[in-house]
């Protein structure tokens, strides 16, 4: 395989498994947020969670344009402040993986965290357990094949996503090129071969991080 | 133990709970057919429900004022609570179940992991995971962890119900010998005439989430039937 092959590659794995990283503590304790009982708002930031599943991933990443543009809201505040452009950058290519990928990882682990017997919270809570020691001594590891899995999930979306991507990081050779945005050009191009190559790369990839998703799922719950 | 619950309202299912009550003793039984309300009662007490209304106070402390809105959180009433199914952490091993609730004082020697495991015959468990412990040695360690939170009143849900009966017969053994060793009180809830009358010094029997009779075991379960025994 050519050498701008493995830097795609490279370039895809490192900004994929850098979004999953930077989104896991958040979509973690949403997830569990979104597991307890009814509070307020708790319907609008499930629908805003899910937004990026259902939006088309070109107009998720329009809005994330706007906000990150340098005259947008976020864009002008870190340019100002920290010195750091987004758009166009590599940085750009992980925040459009991480909004994309967010949804996955916190429907997964919010399912896992609602299978946790709520008896166990209040035993706990009569044991004198506040709740954050509840969330890292019991909900935590009880819900763990369930993040794993949805933290798998998130990964295999971050290393296929488009449509956001092009959009807010464009698609600069060495810079913010994926493996998805480089198939889409080398068949523009008429490099078959080249795409083929790539296909063969991102399915495996894909593949690999679904059955492990699938298997740390199907896995029978270690009783001690 | 003193434990007042004044103008108690709960909705349940088909009926409310409804009391207005003190309760005074060392280990007091809850008595009553399913459904009747007796756990809930036990939750209202843990802090785990809320009543409609009510006041609830144990000993001087109050636990629950709804008029007053005051509602101490469950982790500082210091109420042991041992449920129906033990309710163990499955993730743990029995020594973390244990130590689970110990963590937040000093235990005094008489509270200490290894005695109260010597007390309860759990000791050559503490290393074991709770899924491949027995069902009675799951309620033996749910009794223990939440004896080693060295609560000033300890809720007692049908804990010896799952037992065959010669495990009945030890287990009921192993909880007068925790009585005579800790002196906390207890709330005992339990369908059978038997623990009840070989444990606890006073009575409720609830139906329909009301106090339908009170008072001392051996005088209520005087009358036996057939069936086994009947309440006066």
């Amino acid at each position: 395989m050519e050498h701008d092959n493995w830097q795609i590659i490279y370039f895809t794995l490192g900004v994929s498994i850098l979004s999953t990283i930077l989104i896991l503590p958040g979509g973690v304790l949403l997830a569990w947020l979104l597991a307890r009982p009814r509070w307020m708002g708790k319907s609008f930031v499930e629908t805003v969670v899910a937004l990026p599943l259902v939006v088309p991933p070109v107009a998720t990443g329009l809005i994330l344009l706007r906000l990150f543009g340098r005259r947008g809201i976020l864009g002008a505040f870190l340019e100002k402040n920290l010195g750091i452009d987004i758009v166009f950058t590599w940085r750009a290519v992980v925040i459009a993986l991480g909004v994309m990928s967010f949804p996955l990882l916190v429907r997964t682990s919010r399912v896992a965290f609602e299978e946790i017997d709520p008896r166990l919270e209040e035993i706990a809570r009569t044991l004198g357990a506040g709740e954050t020691r509840i969330f890292f001594t019991l909900a935590l590891p009880l819900a763990a094949r369930g993040i794993v899995a949805g933290t798998m999930l998130a990964f295999a979306r971050a290393l296929g996503e488009f449509g956001a991507t092009i959009m807010v990081a464009g698609n600069i050779p060495g810079k913010t090129s994926t493996i998805a945005l480089s198939i889409y050009q080398y068949v523009q191009l008429s490099q078959d071969g080249a795409a083929f190559k790539l296909l063969g790369v991102s399915v495996l990839m894909a593949f690999a991080a679904v059955w492990t998703s699938e298997f740390v799922l199907r896995k029978r719950p270690s009783s001690r | 133990m003193k434990l007042a619950l004044n103008n108690i309202h709960l909705a349940l299912g088909s009926f409310p709970l409804e009391l207005d009550v003190e309760l005074e003793g060392q280990v007091i039984a809850i008595y009553g057919p399913n459904g009747s309300g007796k756990t809930s009662l036990l939750d209202l007490i843990a802090g785990l429900r809320k009543p409609g209304s009510g006041f609830i106070q144990l000993d001087e402390v109050v636990l629950e004022d709804r008029e007053g809105g005051r509602s101490l959180p469950p982790q500082q009433r210091g109420i042991g609570y041992v449920p129906q199914d033990g309710a163990l952490f499955p993730h743990l091993s029995v020594l973390g179940n244990l130590t689970y609730g110990s963590k937040r004082r000093n235990g005094s020697s008489n509270f200490a992991v290894g005695h109260v495991a010597e007390i309860l015959e759990i000791a050559h468990l503490l290393k074991a995971g709770v899924g491949a412990i027995s069902g009675g040695e799951k309620q033996r360690v749910a009794l223990a962890r939440a004896l080693l939170s060295q609560p000033r009143l300890l809720l007692l849900d049908e804990p010896l119900a799952s037992l065959d009966e010669k495990l009945r017969g030890k287990g009921l053994n192993l909880l007068q010998r925790v009585r005579a060793e800790f002196s906390i009180p207890m709330l005992y809830v339990s369908h059978s005439p038997e623990e009840i009358a070989a444990i606890c010094d006073h009575l409720i029997h609830l139906e329909y989430g009301r106090i339908v009779r009170r008072g001392d075991p051996g005088e209520l379960f005087a009358t036996r039937t057939a069936g086994g025994f009947d309440v006066k």
